[in-house]
């Protein structure tokens, strides 16, 4: 497989379970992750989108493996922009370790499994972002930018 | 944060970055080789106090390690102090100073 094009590291000051949970619950990505849930039932070889407050589905695919809260990996191609769907499938993989002290390790990576840099151009704006929403709103109860 | 301005508080070490920047994700010895001037010793050094303000970031694939340039902490120093409606003016000062700059380079 090629080298991931991105990754994503931030360290936070709270327990795994919680920052899986602000990765994948209705309540928290709608405030880490511009608004969006999770449609799946979270098993390996389930289908799984992401979806709008409008109920418009942004991005598909499975989850490739599941090890809560450890490890997530998901095969996923967007869904709402052309351009970037005919670059086909990417692989994301989420990965929260222990780390010093009371804090954790969040790792985000992000790979096409073809040719084209549209698709990874478009969510290497967005990590960074829910990344820090991820960490401020668990270490301070609050969100920098909340869209 | 400390860590992350101290990390940065050196060319060098941003000259590393700006490396990452434009190719991401290479070995040790791949940025050595960008950089004559420097030991092995001493990239290795500049790449750990990189990595230790989480400016870079490391995966292992078979034998080999990758860095890579991670934006989060930057991000971060972003989000503190420049708002969100400040951006597009920033954005649009900054292309302005890029295009004149690089007429000035034209003449």
């Amino acid at each position: 497989m090629s080298k991931p094009s991105f990754v994503y590291v931030t360290y936070i000051r709270a327990t795994a379970d919680k920052v899986w949970s602000a990765l994948t619950s209705p309540e928290m990505t709608a405030k880490t992750w511009f608004g969006v849930r999770h449609d799946t039932d979270w098993t390996k070889g389930a289908s799984w989108r992401l979806v709008f407050p409008d109920g418009r589905v942004a991005d598909s695919g499975e989850i490739l493996e599941i090890d809560k809260p450890r490890r997530l990996v998901l095969k996923w191609r967007n869904e709402f922009k052309p351009e970037l769907k005919a670059e086909g499938w990417s692989r994301c993989t989420i990965e929260i370790e222990p780390a010093s002290g009371d804090a954790v390790k969040l790792t985000v990576t992000h790979q096409l499994d073809g040719e084209g840099d549209k698709l990874i151009k478009a969510v290497s704006g967005g990590w960074p972002r829910i990344l820090s929403n991820v960490k401020s709103l668990l270490e301070t109860g609050d969100t920098v930018m909340k869209d | 944060m400390d860590a992350v301005f101290k990390a940065l508080a050196d060319a060098s070490r941003r000259d590393l970055l700006d490396r990452l920047h434009a190719d991401n994700g290479q070995t040790l010895g791949q940025l050595c080789e960008g950089l004559p001037d420097m030991t092995r010793q001493a990239v290795s050094k500049h790449l750990a106090i990189l990595e230790e303000a989480n400016l870079v970031a490391t995966i292992k694939r078979g034998r080999e390690k990758l860095h890579y340039l991670n934006p989060v902490p930057i991000h971060e120093i972003g989000e503190r102090w420049i708002g969100k409606f400040e951006r597009s003016r920033l954005t649009a000062l900054s292309e302005l100073k890029k295009a004149l700059e690089q007429e000035k380079r034209d003449e």
